[in-house]
């Protein structure tokens, strides 16, 4: 079945099995490894984009109800020249441990401050479920607010 | 002397005949009291009453109540334990801003994740809290428009009968573990049928 969506801005057409979890066709098919697979359940957040500018775990997400909306994935949030506020702190705080799980978290983040541009610490915990092995969250609840800084600052410049 | 005796044996035969009446109805109206539907005839009571019954074993049933939970935490599972990640209510019932209820759960279940899913799948707002109620209590609130969203009898008919995250509740799918979640007691055609009949004879509530 074809199926067709933007994706990072770019059109893109499919033809796989519209039950086919989108995190399948966004890293086998259209070839952004960015988007980790995690626990396969929509329990641990590593698969987590966006789908019109909502969080989604796209391990759970048959890609049929992906047809015609904008999806986002961590290659689409920002790059190095222009990283997102959420890439930018995480740089600065030096997140990562292992790394495998970040690009969930980050773009969780991203979605948090669309909404919620001066998290506090329980909005934090409230939103931000994902799964870290590494245990980063300190480090990530640092980042968190030091995004949400660049995001208000960026959004008065802007 | 049989002249006397035969005025005391009609009344006698009239008492057990009443009190044979009333066993059956206090058979057929199980535990309820009937004092809510006495002006009915005693059929169409007994209609009632079953129905009643019949839906409320539905409605009484996880896969109802852990979406209408008394706070702010749904609950899942067969335990009813609350649901996991700490998933909240949130404003708008959908969840919160980045852990909204369709960032999990879309409009069908998942089957290889064993997410479940359907149409508008979200918590019922907190006026229409059934955990910790008793049917009665449940039965009063879904028919009172100020908490059950202003809905009349016939629309509360038809979201009981029709709404398909509620007849979702007969298509619970698998858990992550790909167990088919339990359905409700009763099958879906005879709750359907049990609602409208009850709708019919009067919606009424029993005083339990």
């Amino acid at each position: 079945m074809d199926i067709s969506f933007q994706i990072n801005g770019t059109l893109r057409s499919v033809d796989v099995d519209e039950n086919t979890p989108l995190l399948w066709v966004v890293r086998d098919v259209i070839g952004l490894k960015g988007t980790k697979f995690g626990c396969g359940k929509a329990a641990c957040g590593a698969c987590t984009l966006h789908v019109d500018g909502e969080a989604v775990r796209s391990c759970s997400y048959a890609v049929k109800y992906a047809e015609g909306k904008n999806i986002t994935t961590i290659e689409g949030l920002g790059d190095a020249d222009n990283p997102h506020p959420v890439q930018q702190a995480w740089m600065e705080e030096v997140v990562p441990q292992c790394g495998y799980c970040q690009p969930g978290f980050m773009m969780a983040t991203a979605a948090m401050l669309d909404k919620t541009p001066n998290p506090t610490d329980e909005d934090i915990d409230a939103n931000i479920v994902n799964v870290c092995r590494c245990a980063t969250y300190y480090r990530m609840r640092k980042a968190i607010h030091r995004a949400a800084e660049l995001h208000t600052a960026n959004a008065q410049n802007s | 002397m049989k002249k006397t005796l035969l005025p005391i044996l009609s009344i006698m035969l009239l008492i057990g005949s009443v009190s044979i009446g009333f066993g059956y109805s206090e058979k057929e109206g199980e535990e309820l009291s009937r004092s809510s539907v006495n002006e009915l005839p005693q059929q169409e009571q007994n209609e009632s009453l079953a129905a009643f019954n019949t839906m409320m074993k539905v409605l009484t049933h996880k896969r109802c109540v852990n979406c209408h939970p008394a706070g702010d935490r749904p609950h899942q599972g067969e335990d009813s334990h609350v649901h996991n990640f700490g998933v909240r209510r949130g404003p708008d019932n959908h969840g919160v801003a980045a852990l909204r209820c369709e960032t999990c759960h879309q409009e069908e279940n998942n089957e290889f994740s064993g997410v479940p899913g359907a149409p508008e799948w979200s918590l019922a707002p907190l006026s229409m809290a059934w955990e910790g109620l008793n049917r009665i209590e449940i039965a009063k609130s879904i028919m009172n428009p100020a908490i059950n969203g202003g809905r009349s009898l016939e629309e509360t008919v038809k979201h009981l009968t029709e709404h398909e995250l509620v007849l979702w509740a007969w298509e619970p799918g698998v858990d992550a573990d790909g167990t088919p979640r339990e359905k409700p007691p009763v099958p879906k055609e005879k709750y359907i049928a049990a609602v409208k009949k009850w709708a019919e004879t009067g919606a009424h509530i029993p005083t339990e």
